[in-house]
């Protein structure tokens, strides 16, 4: 089995008008950049981005907004910090502007949405967000003395995701604090590509210290390292 | 409430300084962006485990320049350092962790904290977005599944309006889940009677705090300066 794809263009050359798409990366850790880019030279439009935030740590996603090819995006930390700087954010103009529509989840169930679709899961019921907004419109149920949430699975059509090391046959190992949403966005997605920084042949990894079983990777595409200082300021 | 006196007290700082004293040895223990961040300061060489949301338990201090590894930040994007058994794991096992009850504390900032005990701490209305847009994050999982949730933050806004309310005006974060409030004028402990006040700061009364607070405080018969 070998899921290596000759670049990055080829591995998202597929990707129709109208996907959703799970975006990994916890800010500037464990992104993968250069899918997000050849997404945007690839020019699909009316896509659905499932990313944590849409500029912070993450200026490459606003080129997609900026390329008006992206219809909605679900998040949990979208915005920058600094309203100032939010105000020059393509993502939080467009969002002001009626352009972009945005759902915002608590960051726990965000990837709780994920690693359900990844396990089959139709819904769950989470404690978080009781008594707040993110209440509105769904079933909320008491068991015991507590009441909950129930959150419904998010099944994306493609996972960009990012690994330090990854052998052919999709297996990952993700470095640090990189690893984040990977494994469950990875397991999430009906396709996922790996942006791998070191691909080797099967059996060069230890396979006792796997992030991401191969079974849900479909397309590998070797990388190389980013250098960058990681900041949101 | 508009707040017409102005106090000098705590530095952000030692606002930090004095919510590390709360924190006891042999905790995990997540710190939220803002002042709480500062508190990791302050609790070098304790025992004390601290969580990174993003997949880390024991990070360590901030990394110096040439300590700088992009792969290791903490959830403010800083990069930070690793300590003896520091470990790693996903953000949603991450998340699994704080809603499963194994954080022993929290410390988040706030824009608003009720006498009940909610907090409203993820968005700001003044900022003109959709009431249900904004940067969530990790807030609401670490107020719900943190066994004490302690807000650092300071004691009024910088245009001068109460933070400590009799009811949130703000989009919640949770409902009743705050502990204990650490400002820069005081710290208030959140019991079922209401809010008690226990410290001051230096050459302050419990009136002056009453005077830039909107929700009734009940002074402590052991009230103090604050401790640090």
């Amino acid at each position: 089995m070998d899921k290596v794809y000759p670049g990055v263009d080829e591995a998202v050359a597929d990707v129709p008008d109208g996907a959703s798409i799970a975006i990994s990366g916890f800010f500037t850790a464990g992104t993968p950049v250069p899918l997000i880019q050849a997404l945007v030279k690839q020019g699909a439009k009316d896509l659905t981005i499932i990313c944590m935030q849409m500029g912070p740590g993450n200026e490459d996603i606003n080129q997609l907004v900026v390329n008006k090819q992206v219809k909605k995006a679900i998040c949990n930390y979208p915005f920058y910090r600094s309203a100032t700087r939010g105000a020059d954010s393509p993502a939080e103009q467009a969002v002001r502007a009626g352009e972009l529509e945005m759902e915002v989840y608590p960051m726990g169930t965000f990837t709780e949405k994920l690693r359900a679709a990844g396990a089959g899961l139709a819904a769950f019921y989470t404690p978080t967000g009781v008594g707040t907004v993110v209440e509105r419109g769904k079933e909320k149920r008491k068991f015991g003395d507590n009441e909950y949430l129930l959150e419904l699975a998010l099944k994306p059509d493609y996972a960009f995701v990012y690994a330090y090391q990854g052998d052919r046959m999709g297996n990952l190992t993700c470095h640090l604090t990189a690893r984040n949403y990977n494994p469950e966005m990875a397991a999430a997605g009906k396709i996922t590509i790996a942006a791998v920084e070191n691909v080797v042949e099967p059996g060069k990894l230890d396979g006792d210290t796997i992030h991401v079983p191969g079974i849900y990777v479909q397309r590998v595409v070797k990388v190389d390292r980013p250098s960058y200082f990681p900041t949101i300021d | 409430m508009n707040v017409t006196k102005k106090f000098k007290g705590l530095s952000r700082e030692l606002i930090a300084l004095r919510v590390a004293g709360e924190l006891e040895d042999g905790t995990y223990v997540n710190l939220g962006i803002g002042i709480p961040t500062l508190v990791s300061d302050w609790i070098e060489g304790r025992d004390i485990v601290l969580q990174a949301e993003l997949g880390m338990l024991n990070t360590g201090p901030l990394a110096s320049q040439d300590e700088v590894e992009q792969d290791l930040i903490n959830a403010s994007c800083q990069p930070v350092t690793e300590l003896p058994g520091s470990c790693y794991f996903s953000e949603n096992e991450s998340f699994a962790m704080i809603r499963g009850g194994y954080m022993d504390a929290a410390v988040l900032g706030a824009l608003q904290v009720s006498e009940k005990g909610d907090l409203a701490g993820w968005q700001n209305p003044s900022r003109g977005l959709s009431e249900d847009i904004g940067n969530i994050g990790g807030s609401m999982d670490l107020a719900v599944g943190a066994r004490k949730v302690i807000v650092a933050m300071m004691h009024v806004t910088n245009d001068g309006q109460a933070k400590i309310v009799k009811e949130c005006s703000y989009p919640l974060t949770a409902q009743a889940v705050v502990d204990l409030i650490v400002t820069d004028l005081a710290v208030i402990e959140v019991t079922p009677k209401g809010l008690l006040l226990r410290e001051v700061a230096a050459g302050l009364t419990a009136e002056d705090v009453q005077s830039v607070t909107e929700a009734k405080l009940i002074v402590s018969p052991d009230l103090t300066e604050i401790q640090l």
